[in-house]
């Protein structure tokens, strides 16, 4: 039990936990302190000197000094006052009174004050200096900086530094031209800045803003719409500011304030002039304009026959991880009782599939074991096969804040990614031998008894087997395989096994293999091993790469089961399904993504419906992926913007961007949140649960939602995990599944006192090779992955014109003696090859990457990296391995 | 290009040889070996600290003592403290500027360069005037001008 203190001030008596501040009881009583450097999220700096309080007759900053017993705290004297408005007025001695035409307007945390404290004349305006005369800088995307307007309080500098952990500004200069800059004054965007914005969400005054949102409303004529961002997996919760229908700046995110480039400068694309605002059908090489009737109906014949002539299973359906649950739910519900086909995937198939069938062997269940919010007390942490910071930016920031405190972190990943600077153990493994590296953890802390035995006899089987397989895997064994320096191993094996509370986290770097689910369950093991499951900031936690991936995956637009992880194989699950939506459901599993485009190859699937997935960059071997949606007899494709993909549609259907409608996403944390609707779709544009339920009722099978809270609804009554969700209690922060009732609070953990399946299943697990390994002809491993300002396959941020210009184009990291070797120099162009395709990048030689392994992001369309990429699957999951092929590099001429 | 990659190597030398993990103490001594600091000199010793750039960065304009820019070979630093300015420090630096066109702060004219400085611990001797560390007093503009030409003319002997 923590401690309590007893104190009283203005006469209230407040009790605090031991080691509060004096302004944070104060607010605990309702007293509100004056304060201006002090932000709850960031240490105290007591430099504004208005939240002083007088204690016994003594001065104190009221948010550096702690609450003590018996204290007697006066906080509105008149020396207090008398003070403050001294401490104010030297302030706006330096500060320009153009308040007319300050963004901050209404806002400011100054004006308020000087307001506050009637403020009308100034005794200490004095000459100017240079800060006053520092002109405004713009030299960014996103962020404007006018120093005249900075009062110095450090906020901006203690958040680059404490939560965005860069430490890019800092104070410089000396007395009057003190100015918080970069070093040596440079423009932010020839730092190592990431453009995140957390020293514009906090800054009191108009110092720093967001530069797109000058002169587009002033706070007051703004309104605010509460939703979730539709980038990544972190889930962030954030707040639209909006002028009429126009997105004027973004607020909110993790704690109130926290976002990363994309998230709070890169919504713009929903305003974008070529978003789709008609239905579209093809005429020869082109498009018309239709009405959703006729498109609606020409979908509907062309399915029916299509179904009539070949059968159900003809057809084939993307969902997306980009739509709400509800519409996933939807979309499956379509595929299967509708067309009456299990061919119903997405493109969680091409990212986490592996989790999925791994964890569900391992434990039961296949999502994030913990919550983002404890890795904070985890004492060591093992990131492998995720570039955290720049796919999942908040996520990234726990993680570095962790390390400031204390923690261990482990980066296991062949390239120097960000993380790996602070890491205590930066291991890189050969790509595509990452079953070996695990199972010599688990063997040298099997060997030094650094596993914890009792969890593992009580919780878990077949241990001995599994003890048997990793015998082998001794340091010297797995430094034979990895390239990992058997010593290393053993030290941040040893690091782990001794962790009190060990989080695991991993991405596509370990999923997307042919070994994918051997590597998902080698992780498993490691966690039953040293007990770090079912525990507050221990776990297995597989980071969802997209906003509504882990939502996709839930409500099962997957082949193999119903919403909810329920077995498509049991009676008793599909007789439930079947009376409620009273229709039979085919039993046979159905094909997964790149199954689907094989099969269209071959002629098996004649038509497809595609959701808001683009897998002409998304998916591996793009020529392939070509030619079979040339060979298709139809593909409807429902998106927001014309892709790499709608080019290969009959018909194009127009669908409602994320903040145009309402409906839930679900974050990697298994945080089910609201999305709610901000302003009307573009021209004709619909949500797509609207073109789902139309469709559906022109072949014959009348859906009738009036709104997606009556669709979630439907979902609570059918999926256990869901059961205690509805739209009434997802208001604020959400619920985090398994909600099997409506009192129940949600889980943040999972897996307390029992696995899903019983027993945590020990699986012994053996290295096999990759698909593919470099040989003569082609000598290096191509590895792909992503870069923090685009998402995917910039659909949306391609269009977002900050993020074009900070990364403008594609490019293959070569390291310098690879460089050397094939002639190439940094920044030339380079043709790189696979035995399935060619692209020209230009090349970046760094030592990011080892010897003999190139990088290349696949983002980007024009020079797409999956050209390249292998379609060898995992055998169990179907994941095609996007983290292993075999390339050439060579100089293109200019 | 090679020549930042030796000052580099200077710097990290000169890092290596300190015990001290004081980031005052690490920048005068980069000064005392250049002259001044360099930016690589600056970023060398934050890596060396594990610190950001910018904190070091803001340490370095903060202290009157230390330079960014490459100083002359000779060191003019004129005295505008109170005492100096009262017997007429002011005409001696605009003498300077006027006869030969030493300004202060600005990049060093044929190896010198010129500082103001706030008291140097000798007001009785006011104005002052410190050449290479050896303070000149009780002055006059003309005086002043004089011992800079002497510079020059050494330099040239």
């Amino acid at each position: 039990m923590e401690k309590l203190v007893k104190l009283r001030i203005d006469g209230r008596e407040v009790e605090v936990p031991e080691g509060t501040t004096i302004l944070r009881a104060a607010e605990a009583a309702g007293i509100e302190i004056p304060h201006l450097c002090y932000h709850p999220e960031l240490s105290p700096a007591g430099a504004c000197r208005l939240c002083l309080v007088e204690v016994d007759g003594r001065l104190l900053t009221a948010c550096y000094h702690r609450a003590e017993e018996g204290m007697e705290v006066h906080t509105d004297t008149e020396r207090l006052r008398r003070l403050r408005r001294l401490t104010l007025e030297l302030i706006l001695s330096d500060h320009p009174m153009d308040c007319l035409t300050c963004e901050k307007n209404g806002s400011c945390e100054l004006q308020r004050y000087a307001y506050e404290f009637g403020l009308e004349e100034n005794r200490f305006i004095g000459p100017h200096h240079a800060r006053k005369e520092a002109p405004p800088r713009e030299d960014n995307p996103f962020i404007r900086y006018e120093p005249e307007k900075c009062i110095l309080c450090g906020r901006c500098v203690r958040a680059c530094d404490e939560v965005q952990g860069r430490g890019i500004l800092d104070f410089a200069f000396r007395g009057f031209s003190t100015r918080v800059t970069t070093a040596f004054d440079k423009a932010l965007t020839e730092t190592d800045c990431e453009l995140c914005g957390q020293c514009v969400a906090v800054c009191p005054t108009g110092a720093l803003t967001e530069k797109e949102r000058r002169f587009r409303g002033r706070e007051w004529e703004l309104r605010e719409v509460e939703t979730v961002c539709p980038f990544c997996g972190c889930g962030c919760r954030i707040t639209l500011h909006l002028k009429g229908n126009r997105i004027v700046k973004v607020s909110g995110g993790y704690r109130g304030f926290r976002l990363c480039v994309k998230g709070r400068f890169g919504l713009s694309f929903v305003h974008r002039e070529d978003r789709l605002r008609a239905p579209l059908i093809r005429e020869g090489d082109r498009f018309r304009e239709a009405s959703w009737d006729e498109a609606l109906e020409f979908v509907a014949k062309k399915i029916r026959e299509i179904k009539e002539k070949y059968g159900p299973d003809a057809i084939a359906g993307l969902a997306s991880a980009k739509c709400t649950n509800e519409e996933n739910y939807l979309f499956q519900k379509f595929m299967r009782v509708v067309i009456g086909t299990n061919n119903v995937d997405h493109c969680a198939r091409l990212c986490h599939a592996p989790t999925v069938a791994g964890l569900v062997q391992a434990f039961g269940s296949g999502a994030m074991t913990n919550s983002i919010d404890e890795i904070l007390d985890a004492d060591c942490i093992l990131v492998t096969g995720s570039n955290t910071s720049e796919a999942h930016p908040i996520v990234a920031q726990e993680i570095r804040r962790a390390v400031r405190r204390g923690a261990t972190l482990i980066v296991v990943d062949p390239r120097r990614i960000e993380l790996a600077e602070i890491a205590r153990f930066h291991l890189r493994q050969r790509p595509g031998t990452d079953v070996a590296w695990i199972n010599g953890f688990c063997h040298v802390i099997l060997r030094e008894g650094l596993w914890d035995r009792e969890f593992v006899e009580e919780r878990c089987e077949n241990f001995e087997e599994f003890a048997r397989t990793v015998e082998r895997y001794t340091p010297e064994y797995v430094e034979e395989i990895t390239g990992i320096p058997a010593r290393l191993l053993v030290e941040a094996a040893r690091a782990f096994g001794k962790a009190e509370r060990g989080m695991i986290f991993y991405a596509m770097g370990l999923t997307q293999h042919t070994s994918g689910t051997d590597n998902v369950l080698a992780i498993a093991n490691l966690a039953m091993l040293t007990g770090n499951v079912g525990r507050r900031s221990t776990g297995v936690n597989p980071l969802r790469g997209q906003n509504n991936v882990q939502g996709a995956c839930d409500m099962a637009a997957l082949p193999n089961v119903l919403p909810g992880y329920q077995k498509l194989s049991d009676p008793g699950v599909r007789e439930k399904f079947e009376r409620a939506w009273g229709r039979g459901i085919p039993r046979k599993p159905g094909l997964t993504v790149v199954e689907m485009f094989r099969a269209a190859e071959e002629g098996k699937v004649k038509a497809m419906v595609i959701m808001g997935e683009n897998p002409m960059v998304s998916d591996p071997d793009i020529q392939h992926v070509a030619e079979a949606l040339e060979k298709l007899e139809f593909l409807v494709v429902i998106d927001i913007f014309p892709n790499e993909t709608t080019r290969y549609a009959d018909v194009i259907l127009p669908a409602a961007s994320f903040a145009e409608k309402d409906g839930t996403f679900t974050s990697t944390e298994r945080r089910v949140q609201r999305i709610r609707t901000a302003f009307d779709p573009p021209g004709e544009a619909k949500p797509d649960w609207e073109i789902l339920c139309e469709l559906s009722a022109r072949l014959g099978y009348p859906m009738g939602y009036k709104h997606p809270r009556e669709i979630m609804d439907e979902i609570a009554s059918l999926v256990p995990i869901y059961g205690g969700i509805s739209y009434e209690r997802l208001e604020g922060e959400g619920l985090q599944w398994p909600c099997p009732s409506p009192d129940h609070p949600g889980t943040p953990f999972l897996h307390k006192d029992r696995f899903p399946r019983g027993k945590g299943r020990f699986h012994p697990v053996e290295y096999r090779d990759p698909d593919e390994y470099p040989d003569e002809e082609y000598p290096l491993i191509l590895t792909t992955g992503r870069v923090l300002y685009h998402f995917h396959s910039r659909t949306m941020t391609g269009r977002v014109k900050g993020l074009q210009e900070l990364s403008p184009e594609a490019y293959v990291e070569v390291n310098p003696v690879d460089a050397e070797r094939y002639g190439i120099e940094d920044g030339a162009r380079v043709r790189v090859s696979s035995r399935r395709g060619s692209i020209e990048v230009v090349a970046r030689v760094t030592a990011r990457v080892p010897q003999g392994t190139v990088f290349i992001p696949f983002h980007f369309g024009e020079a797409a990296a999956n050209r390249l990429t292998n379609p060898a699957l995992d055998p169990i999951s179907k994941i095609p391995e996007y983290k292993v092929c075999a390339v050439k590099l060579e100089p293109v001429s200019p | 290009m090679e020549g930042k990659k030796d000052l580099r190597e200077k710097v990290r030398e000169l890092l290596a040889e300190q015990a001290s993990r004081s980031l005052i103490l690490l920048l005068q001594r980069i000064q005392d070996h250049f002259g001044y600091l360099p930016p690589e000199g600056l970023e060398e010793v934050a890596k060396h600290l594990k610190l950001p750039v910018s904190r070091v960065y803001g340490v370095a304009t903060f202290y009157a003592q230390f330079s960014l820019s490459p100083k002359g070979k000779h060191l003019v630093q004129v005295c505008q403290g109170t005492a100096c300015h009262v017997q007429g420090g002011r005409a001696i630096l605009e003498a300077l500027v006027r006869e030969l066109d030493l300004r202060p702060e600005e990049p060093p004219k044929s190896g010198i360069s010129v500082e103001v400085v706030r008291c140097v611990g000798c007001c009785s001797l006011a104005p002052v005037m410190v050449v290479d560390g050896v303070a000149h007093g009780r002055l006059t503009p003309e005086r002043a001008v004089e011992i800079v030409k002497e510079l020059y003319a050494a330099d040239n002997r």
